[in-house]
């Protein structure tokens, strides 16, 4: 079998024998066994593609494909190239992480969490459009449930809201990818091929790139469709914020890429002025809306809104320097706010409140949090020798490539977030971590446990790998972008 | 020349150890680590300026530049690419030298200063953190890695001045410290961006090679707003030297970032990081001096208003810390100016060469100043000149070293500062009168307010003491002898056989009219300062009252942090964040609640049409036939 397939077949297994676990222990050995074995898998898929690539030039590879429901077409086809490879890379740590990150939670809430699992995985190694969506979908449901069941404050409003601002964005998706099946004249859903025909009439590329990139969109926060994040974000339990602000946003940005850019590559050049602006506005609305939260995971929502807008302003940029500076801001921003939340999960889990100006002096109570929270600020605000410094740059010297005013003009615009999210990043740290103790209650906390920590310092580690030694990463990327920047410098 | 890569990796090692070790390293055997590796540290740069010294000038008869390591580190477009390497050419040695030897005496006085404190092991991790920055930052290859490491400097700078991480002074001067040059490096980045993007290289070897032709071909064409692109990239340039030079109006973090421990004011806020900008300006300086000449007069400018501007608000201040770091921002001016009046080659880059000898001599003296002043804080227990007078007799060695490092700033011979001040002066007035009148005038207010800090502290009357204040433990005044030492011999070094602005050596002497000018405004100062403090008096008194505007004017620091609070406060936090954070909860997602309360509402209405009652159906079902009927016929 292919082993992209194991992928998706692990999740599937451990919620199988989550549904047979009868205690705590039990549960938890089987998520952690069922998502370690899953990042191994990962690396494994990474290592095999690695060295696949040396021997082939294909443009994806560990390719298979089955014919499912042949009437329309519908094949599983799947395959990788580097981009999905980081991608999903990135959701296997930030899964398991995540798994150590809500050690307490119920058998139920782990067998969502793997439904969950199953479409991330699912979608990034899917070549099919439909199976594509398909996994998208299973992706996006759980959601409902983690937050309405397991979440806190305003739950099923923010549950609510969440679901269907998503499921809004997929009927969206829906009509677009009929309509590239049916304006292309193809009789394949596959991407590659679908791209290599290139047979979308202009009249209809113009508005089936609209719907998909909105649609898309939706999930990588595009402005002004973004506000399920910040309730969202903030009612739901830990290790689900982890996974939706650090995997799920990305499949946003991923498919954006993947289908509204590489298939209907004439309208994204014609139209991507229009979603720049939206971007750009996105990126600096979400940055000053930041600085006046007091809601630590309101907060880091803003923040989020801000970054991943640049995820999608990168890619807008369609050429090589800045797609690339997308992905590493994509693994930047996964790994980055998948460590905030689990930390902000820490301290709320003890304290009981994320409001910034109830609590002070955190960095006596709880030394390890603490810091570990001063080093995610200082990656969020793009320190040198963090993930978040290697990809910010390589977007502004991507976009700054490009030799129109408009284009240079949004560049420094976007670049005027480095100074505001350090306004943000540091007000918190002062407030919340600095000072005196302001709640004498929370002298008795105790600081992160074992297992708290090994999420933590595997998601630093990860962000310091990055940040240290960037090349590996653009190492795996190499030429993937080859494909879609052939099919743009036509015009 | 390979091992010069020690230099700078002995430090973050260090760094990594301690940062890491912290909990198990006891606070004795952290520091002595840090202070060990930091020695090898200077023993490698030492031997590497004394290696590339003695190597002398290459065949063109200028001193070579070395690139003693490099590897390629990130890779943007075929074109760009960041490089980590060494680069070793007059000024960078220099620098080594600067940094490694104020790092080591700091390293070797916390020890005395530091003791006891809470956090120690942090402490000494966070100083070979900085010093690894601020190393990598002056060996930098090209525009980029400076970068790097001037964003890592920034982040070290932030993390020892709030090193005391529980007190709100401490806390907001190391977020201000931040923001204030993150804002400045804003412009740095669009500097770099514009730089590379025409050049195409970030490669100091090739941006300022052969009179800085590729970027004077390169950027000569465009124009923005008016003014050429050269003009814009180095400007911005600037603006990031000014942030971190603590130019006006970007000066106002460094007064305040004297929150942070008085050793860390000596190494970072004193000697090294603040020196930053110069060096930027000063590594950069073919192509302002070829491609940008309009930049350069501004630069003249603005450092000739602030030295003058930092030196009337260091005559007011109370706070020992405080005169200390305004006199630095008025120093720094100084260099600034030096090299804003430079030329290019031989006797007109005098400036230059004027810039990087006075960089180097104060790093010494102001660092001996900071230290000093640590060494009465540690007696007295206080900043405040308040509380200190009559202490010559208590604490012979801090007042010596002292004396040496006042005589040494207010440019009094054979003490260092004399001799680059003099070049300097001599340099401003063969290029601009105005600013030479200026820079007299501050040279003349120098003397006067560190004498008036010398008196005040050192003579006037005794306080009643609680302890009797003796000198600091043998730990901190081994360093202050040093650098006294060093205060009073750096002068006589032939520094323009050694760095200048083509890296031909050539021969300075001392232009006797001016140096005289000097001396003169500097005595006269000093006696002013006699008369007004040595001896308790009221007439310091009486003088503040007859000029109160100023004075008050002068002490709130010409209400410039007013302003900077007015804008952040008032208008970005509360005239932007505050509606974008409203206008997002309520229009927005205002819209988007909106959406779902109107779909319930019309399902709501809509749904009384399901009312059971086949009547009512009927009389539907005929109106819809009535309406396609009427529709077909008239279509």
């Amino acid at each position: 079998m292919n082993i992209l397939s194991i992928l998706v077949i692990i999740p599937l297994l451990t919620l199988l024998a989550l549904f047979v676990s009868r205690n705590q222990r039990y549960v938890r050995t089987v998520a952690v066994a069922g998502f370690g074995l899953q990042l191994i898998c990962a690396v494994v898929v990474a290592v095999q593609f690695l060295q696949l690539r040396s021997v082939s030039d294909e443009a994806m590879l560990l390719f298979s494909d089955t014919v499912w429901y042949a009437p329309f077409n519908i094949h599983y086809t799947v395959g990788v190239d580097g981009i999905s490879v980081l991608m999903i890379l990135l959701s296997a740590v930030v899964a398991f992480a995540g798994v150590f990150s809500s050690w307490n939670m119920e058998r139920d809430f782990f067998a969502w969490y793997s439904l969950l699992s199953i479409g991330v995985f699912g979608y990034f190694i899917s070549l099919d459009l439909f199976t594509m969506f398909m996994f998208y979908e299973i992706a996006l449901i759980p959601m409902f449930l983690l937050i309405g069941v397991w979440g806190t404050g305003r739950k099923v409003y923010a549950a609510t809201k969440l679901t269907l601002m998503l499921m809004g964005g997929s009927a969206l998706l829906l009509t677009g990818i009929l309509g590239i099946y049916f304006t292309s004249g193809a009789t394949t859903m596959n991407i590659m091929e679908l791209a290599r025909m290139d047979s979308i009439p202009m009249h209809h590329q113009y508005w089936i790139f609209c719907l998909t990139f909105i649609g898309f969109g939706v999930l990588g926060a595009l402005f002004p469709f973004h506000t399920w994040s910040p309730d969202g974000h903030a009612s739901a339990p830990t290790s689900v914020s982890m996974l939706h602000a650090g995997v799920l946003m990305k499949l946003g940005g991923y498919g954006c890429f993947r289908v509204a850019i590489f298939l209907m590559p004439q309208a994204a050049h014609e139209l991507s002025w229009i979603f720049l602006i939206l971007t750009g506005i996105g990126v600096v609305y979400g940055a000053y809306g930041a600085v006046v939260q007091t809601d630590l995971k309101y907060m880091n929502a803003y923040s989020s809104v801000s970054h991943c807008g640049l995820v999608l302003f990168a890619i807008l940029m369609l050429n090589q320097t800045a797609m690339t500076g997308a992905v590493l801001q994509m693994l930047s921003h996964g790994l980055m706010t998948a460590l905030f939340f689990s930390l902000i999960g820490m301290i709320y889990g003890r304290t009981h409140t994320r409001d910034i100006r109830e609590m002070g002096g955190m960095m006596r109570i709880m030394p390890f949090a603490s810091v570990c929270y001063v080093i995610a600020g200082f990656a969020s605000l793009g320190l040198p020798g963090f993930s978040g410094f290697v990809a910010e740059m390589t977007i502004f010297i991507g976009s700054f490539e490009h030799a129109d005013l408009f284009r240079r003009v949004l560049t420094i615009l976007a670049t005027t977030t480095i100074v505001v999210t350090a306004v943000y990043i540091l007000r918190t740290v002062g407030k919340v971590f600095y000072g005196e103790v302001q709640n004498p209650a929370h002298l008795q906390l105790d600081d992160a446990h074992w297992y708290e920590r090994l999420s933590a310092v595997a998601l630093i580690a990860c962000i310091v790998a990055i940040g240290v030694w960037p090349s590996a990463v653009q190492g795996i990327l190499y030429d993937s972008f080859a494909p879609v920047v052939e099919h743009l410098n036509i015009f | 020349m390979g091992y010069t890569v020690y230099i700078i990796l002995i430090p973050m090692l260090m760094f990594l150890f301690l940062g890491l070790g912290s909990k198990w390293l006891a606070p004795r055997v952290a520091g002595l680590f840090g202070t060990l590796g930091m020695g090898v540290s200077a023993a490698l740069a030492y031997l590497t300026a004394w290696n590339y010294f003695a190597a002398g000038v290459a065949a063109d008869g200028a001193y070579p530049t070395v690139t003693a390591w490099s590897v390629e580190w990130l890779r943007f477009t075929d074109r760009l690419h960041i490089d980590m390497g060494v680069l070793l050419d007059p000024i960078s040695v220099m620098m080594l030298v600067v940094i490694t030897t104020v790092s080591l005496m700091v390293h070797i006085y916390s020890f005395g200063y530091m003791k006891g404190e809470r956090g120690f092991q942090r402490y000494y991790a966070f100083l070979s953190l900085f010093s690894f920055s601020m190393l990598g930052l002056v060996v930098a290859t090209n525009i980029f890695q400076m970068y790097i490491f001037w964003e890592l400097v920034g982040a070290s700078s932030y993390l020892l001045i709030g090193f005391y991480y529980t007190r709100p002074a401490a806390i907001a001067a190391s977020k201000k410290a931040f923001i204030v040059t993150r804002f400045a490096d804003l412009g740095f980045l669009i500097g770099i961006l514009i730089l590379s993007y025409f050049t195409g290289t970030f490669d100091f070897g090739l941006l300022t090679a052969d009179d800085a032709s590729l970027a004077v071909t390169s950027l000569a064409g465009s124009s923005f707003l008016g003014l050429s692109a050269a003009t814009w990239a180095m400007a911005l340039l600037f603006m990031g030297a000014a942030g971190k030079s603590a130019m006006f109006p970007l000066h106002i973090w460094l007064p305040d970032a004297m929150e942070g421990p008085t050793p860390v004011s000596a190494l970072i806020h004193a000697a090294t990081m603040v020196v930053a900008g110069v060096y930027l300006v000063a590594r950069m300086f073919p192509l302002y001096y070829f491609a940008a000449p309009d930049v350069l007069t501004l630069i003249t400018y603005v450092g000739a208003f602030t030295a003058l501007f930092a030196a009337l608000i260091a005559i007011t201040q109370t706070d020992i810390k405080r005169v200390l770091a305004f006199s630095t921002i008025s120093q720094i001016a100084y260099m600034m100016v030096a090299l804003g009046v430079s030329g290019m080659g031989g006797h007109a880059g005098e400036g230059y060469t004027a810039s990087m000898f006075h960089l180097f001599t104060h790093a010494f003296f102001k660092a001996l100043l900071f230290l000093g002043a640590g060494s009465v804080i540690h007696a007295v227990h206080s900043n405040e000149m308040e509380a200190m007078g009559g202490l010559r007799r208590y604490m012979p060695v801090t007042h010596w070293t002292f004396l040496i490092a006042c005589l040494a700033i207010s440019g009094i011979p054979p003490f260092s500062g004399f001799f680059s001040k003099d070049e300097i002066l001599s340099a401003a007035f063969g290029h601009d009168k105005v600013v030479f009148a200026v820079l007299l005038l501050v040279a003349g207010l120098t003397a006067f307010y560190m004498f008036r800090l010398y008196y005040r502290i050192f003579w006037s009357e005794d306080r009643a003491y609680e302890k009797k204040p003796h000198d600091a433990p043998a730990t901190m005044l081994v360093p202050l002898v040093i650098l006294a030492l060093l205060s009073v011999t750096t002068g006589w070094l032939p520094f323009s056989e050694l760095v200048s602005s083509d890296a031909v050596p050539y021969a300075l002497g001392i232009n006797w009219w001016i140096a005289a000018g000097g001396i003169l405004v500097s005595l006269a100062g000093i006696a002013v300062a006699t008369r007004l403090y040595c001896r308790a008096n009221d007439l310091p008194a009486r003088l503040a009252a007859k000029w109160a505007g100023f004075w008050r004017a002068a002490s709130h620091r010409f209400y410039i942090d007013q302003a900077w609070l007015f804008v952040t406060k008032k208008i970005i936090f509360r005239c932007v964040s505050t509606p974008v954070a409203w206008f997002d909860r309520h229009a927005i997602d205002g819209g988007i609640s909106g959406l779902g309360t109107g779909t319930e509402r019309v399902s709501e209405s809509i749904k009384k049409m399901q009312s059971g009652r086949v009547q009512t159906y009927a009389t539907f079902f005929m109106w819809g036939v009535l309406i396609i009927v009427v529709c077909v016929f008239i279509f």
